[in-house]
């Protein structure tokens, strides 16, 4: 409970009835990232290749990003990757994964601005980057420049799945609007 | 979806494949020995050609278990969290690799037409 109050506090510049929304909007985001990135930790989708995953946790960011701004965003992003490396990972692999969501949140908010793309467009971009940025930070942990191998598969997986996730998040937020409302 | 989704869309899968392409007709060449490092740092050279089974520990314990089998290696065990490097095919072009990024490890096909120059054991 307290972290829901705190995150109203950092996020909120309204006041009554609006705050109170969107701190209670706010905290069912985070648990609905958690629930996803647990739920992806359960269901590994491998294609012998490490690294390639569906990013169901991106629809809670990417929710976010177009109901409130980037600030919620970003601070949801790093709530989520923060606990569910706390929960479902090591500490090491929580470094790792924020090194992509961040890379791949950039991106997003980048392409958001240009307002020349769609939700879709916009998590494509986001799938691709956070696979972009993870081999970047594997390339550097390992010195190991044969991983470069591994990114044509990656982006072509950071496509689909950004694909699929903005398609489901086009879809979810209209449903978060009118709820809003 | 708007016209410039698209074009980013096609623009990286059109990437992917000439990469995919490039690295897979242009370079596809059976490797002879494996280099395993950790950290970056070589820690190992073991050819291809000879069937083994080899375990890697760290300094805390990390194991990660290396086999070669008729020209290919593959992960068979180790105690990561993720365990990605165990469900990574097995590797035997060169330039191909496997990584343990939990413990930091990483297994390189090379050697070739290049021939190798010195095998560390």
């Amino acid at each position: 409970m307290s972290l829901l109050k705190q995150k109203g506090h950092v996020a909120g510049k309204g006041h009554g009835t609006d705050m109170r929304k969107k701190t209670a909007f706010m905290g069912l985001f985070l648990a609905f990232a958690l629930v996803l990135s647990y739920i992806e930790s359960l269901v590994p989708v491998s294609l012998g290749i490490p690294g390639v995953k569906l990013g169901l946790a991106n629809l809670a960011v990417l929710l976010a990003l177009y109901v409130y701004g980037w600030r919620e965003a970003l601070l949801l992003n790093l709530m989520r990757v923060l606990l569910s490396g706390f929960l479902f990972g090591s500490l090491f692999m929580a470094m790792y994964s924020m090194a992509g969501a961040l890379c791949s949140f950039s991106a997003m908010c980048l392409l958001k601005r240009t307002g020349r793309f769609s939700l879709t467009g916009v998590s494509m971009a986001g799938g691709v980057f956070h696979n972009v940025g993870q081999l970047l930070t594997a390339f550097f942990v390992l010195k190991a420049p044969g991983v470069v191998f591994y990114l044509p598969v990656l982006l072509a997986a950071g496509i689909g799945a950004g694909f699929l996730m903005g398609r489901l998040s086009e879809e979810v937020i209209k449903y978060i609007r009118r709820a809003r409302e | 979806m708007k016209k410039n989704d698209y074009r980013f869309m096609a623009g990286t899968l059109v990437l992917a494949l000439a990469g995919w392409a490039g690295s897979h007709f242009l370079l596809s060449e059976k490797g002879t020995e494996i280099i395993v490092s950790r950290n970056g740092k070589q820690i190992g050279a073991y050819s291809l050609s000879e069937n083994q089974r080899l375990t890697f520990s760290d300094d805390e314990g990390r194991r990660n278990v290396l086999v070669i089998q008729e020209g290919r290696a593959y992960m068979e065990a180790a105690d990561c969290p993720d365990g990605l490097c165990v469900k990574h095919k097995a590797i035997s072009d060169r330039g191909e690799s496997i990584i343990c990024l939990p413990h930091r490890l990483s297994a390189e096909v090379s050697g070739g037409s290049e021939g190798t120059d010195a095998v560390v054991r």
